[in-house]
């Protein structure tokens, strides 16, 4: 199962399953990588090849390593609906240069204070027409031909301007400073509202359910809700009068008083539905990671659990065939489960991988189930692969010749010296009497073992089974004891 | 309460799947005497309580927590009770726990029906019981000389190495040979062979040894 690759698989469907069906605007992008947000395997490997390409691209930023764990990737900006809290422009653009998405909403709301709210218009702007992740067209582009829409925007922009526009009769700071923002910000809103595809639709939905439940046909008020909505609704009004009679008192202070009223009273309004708005969120993702693990799982046990069984229905009247398949599967199975480690057909790197591999290709090969245990392991050397390759041979030996119903392979890495003991309880043979074959074989065991300066011990008897036992010094250590054949024998 | 010779010894099954216990149960036949069955923690430990019987057949993996649990629960009240612990994992921190609570061997669910028996009997007259796994397990545990950080106040080094003979018959063990075989082969007999297994499962138990619990966790990165 390579790990990056079907992390990339299973990002792709889920998109296409949340997009409208048939909608051209959501042509796949196949030459671009799609990361799960959350992250399965190979995680830390993701995270070091973004911080590589952020060291080449911009050697001389400071702070980067606080990066999080979206990458500065080299794509177009584009929206991720994935981490959004809005519109998912900021987790683009932290994702696009390599920030923590955290980071860029606060320089947004920094900069919303600062700029007296022009960034929400832009903001608002940018979820238009930056394309959501995976997609090409942007909302904006779709709203184009959306003539109500449009229309829409237009009218409810004007109404907005007729208020304000009434309203700076009370207060002329009002319009001046935050007037032109309200109204651009109102018509992009209109227009991301109507074109939005329908998952972002659903999950703006979401988020203005509660404000419908507070008007005059809410739902059950409890008095909870009455006591918090009358509370509030004071601190409001006096916070607002207060604000808009400051324009004639001299008090610095009274302003700044208004406000925290104002703040307050909002608070207390929406506060709960933040609370709901977070929890959401977060139960979302938490969904999103489930269904992904599920996936992961479900392809796992359809491409091995029920193929096999499968395979098995249609070869039951084969118990060979069976037992040997059923075996297979459980040994991938729980490598899988138990191990973390999936079945790689690429050349073993360590003596423990390499004996799992003899156990692999035996069994596939000869359909006698061979036990192995290993203690400890090392890095493979030419010696070692020499050990290997001659266990590889006793057990293929005791497959083929022993009639023995499982073998048993054991490897103990030593700080001196390897050994590995191939057994079996069949039918055994005679030393002695060798036959011609077996004894080649026998030799190219024991060829290759002392060639490399290690040593063969074979004890059999007929009926009782055979046992091999091979011995090789490890190099690293200095002066291995040469008489260390068959050490755990007598 | 240990089993008195020829009678065989009184057997409670723990484990959640209903269809394993009946095939056990079934398997198991005259051999030993299956008392009563439980599919949960809870369950288990209110059996086991009424019954008290030689040997408890446990699973390791448990819907209501593992089986330490059950061992941890049914130590207190009765010390006398025997755990011999059962999974379909050889994931080394699943045994090596449920090992150190206090269960006197660990066997896994591919093992034979007469070597199941042979087991529940070995168990039930105080002797521990390794599979073939477990010893690989122990003998890569207790590989590594004790590293600096081990040796501590606690530090025993007769509790923390293991001796060259226990580690030879673990080997054997680990190549899959039964007592008798290992008896033969060492030059010992069969109750010396299993006196040596019992000191390695004390030693597996009471040993402070960090190695036993870091390599646990190491193992599954590799």
């Amino acid at each position: 199962m390579p790990s990056a690759g079907q992390g990339a698989g299973q990002g792709k469907p889920r998109w296409q399953l949340q997009g409208p069906a048939g909608n051209d605007g959501y042509v796949q992008e196949p030459s671009e990588p799609t990361w799960p947000p959350f992250r399965f395997h190979g995680g830390a490997g993701r995270r070091d090849w973004r911080a590589d390409r952020d060291w080449q691209t911009r050697p001389d930023w400071p702070g980067r390593t606080r990066r999080w764990r979206h990458r500065g990737n080299g794509e177009p900006l584009r929206r991720d609906p994935e981490d959004r809290l809005a519109g998912g422009v900021a987790a683009g653009i932290a994702a696009w240069r390599g920030f923590s998405p955290t980071t860029v909403r606060i320089a947004f709301v920094v900069a919303a204070l600062i700029s007296q709210g022009w960034v929400v218009p832009i903001y608002l702007g940018g979820w238009l027409l930056i394309p959501a992740k995976d997609t090409e067209a942007s909302i904006g582009s779709r709203a184009r031909h959306d003539s109500r829409g449009i229309a829409l925007a237009v009218g409810l922009a004007s109404l907005l301007c007729v208020v304000l526009g009434l309203a700076s009769v009370l207060n002329p700071w009002l319009i001046n400073t935050y007037g032109w923002q309200q109204v651009i910000s109102v018509a992009f809103l209109a227009l991301v509202w109507r074109n939005a595809p329908d998952s972002e639709q659903a999950a703006m939905r979401r988020l203005v359910e509660p404000l419908e439940s507070l008007g005059p046909g809410g739902t059950r008020a409890s008095r909870g809700t009455v006591i918090r909505l009358s509370g509030a609704l004071v601190l409001l009004g006096a916070g607002v009068i207060w604000l808009l009679t400051s324009h004639e008192s001299i008090a610095l202070l009274r302003p700044l008083a208004g406000l925290i009223l104002v703040a307050a009273g909002i608070v207390l309004l929406l506060g709960p539905w933040w609370l709901r708005i977070a929890r959401d969120l977060v139960l979302e993702r938490q969904a999103r990671a489930r269904a992904e693990e599920r996936a992961d799982i479900s392809a796992r046990v359809h491409d091995s659990v029920l193929q096999t069984l499968a395979l098995i229905q249609r070869r039951a009247g084969d118990p060979q065939q069976v037992v040997q398949l059923a075996r297979a599967q459980e040994r991938e199975l729980r490598s899988w489960l138990f191990e973390g480690r999936t079945l790689g057909d690429g050349d073993a790197t360590t003596f423990a991988e390499g004996i799992r591999q003899i156990q692999r290709d035996v069994e596939a090969r000869h359909g006698v189930p061979v036990e192995i245990v290993t203690v400890g392991d090392c890095p493979l050397d030419n010696d070692l692969n020499a050990l290997l390759a001659a266990a590889r041979e006793a057990t293929v030996n005791a497959a083929k010749w022993s009639g023995a119903s499982v073998i048993s392979l054991f490897a103990e890495v030593e700080p001196e010296q390897v050994e590995a003991a191939v057994r079996d309880r069949g039918k055994g043979f005679d030393p002695d009497a060798v036959p011609g074959d077996r004894k080649g074989l026998a030799e190219s065991i024991h060829g290759r073992m002392t060639r490399h300066g290690g040593s063969v011990a074979v004890h059999s008897a007929l009926g009782e089974g055979t046992k091999v036992t091979l011995t090789m010094p490890r190099t690293a250590a200095p002066a291995a004891p040469a008489g260390a054949a068959g050490g755990n024998r007598r | 309460m240990s089993a008195t010779a020829g009678a065989p010894p009184r057997v409670v099954l723990v484990d959640d799947h209903g269809l394993f216990r009946s095939g056990v149960r079934a398997e198991l036949g005259r051999q030993v005497e299956v008392v009563g069955e439980a599919d949960d923690v809870a369950p288990a430990i209110e059996v086991i309580g009424r019954l008290v019987p030689d040997v408890v057949l446990l699973d390791v993996h448990l819907p209501g927590g593992g089986g330490q649990a059950v061992i941890a629960a049914v130590k207190r009240d009765h010390p006398e009770v025997r755990f011999l612990a059962l999974s379909a994992s050889d994931a080394p921190e699943d045994v090596i726990a449920v090992i150190r609570a206090g269960a006197r061997g660990y066997v896994t669910k591919t093992i034979s029906t007469a070597d199941l028996a042979d087991a529940i009997r070995r168990v039930a007259d105080g002797d521990a019981v390794f599979s073939h796994r477990l010893a690989g397990f122990v003998l890569d545990a207790f590989a590594a000389a004790p590293s600096p950080e081990d040796v501590k106040p606690s530090f025993d080094p007769e509790l923390d190495q293991l001796t060259s003979r226990e580690r030879e018959v673990l080997r054997l063990i680990a190549q899959g040979y039964t007592y008798k075989e290992i008896a033969r082969e060492l030059f010992i007999s069969v109750k010396t062979v299993e006196s040596h297994v019992s000191s390695v499962l004390r030693k597996l138990q009471l040993s402070s040894r960090h190695q036993l619990t870091r390599w646990a966790a190491e193992r599954r990165l590799t």
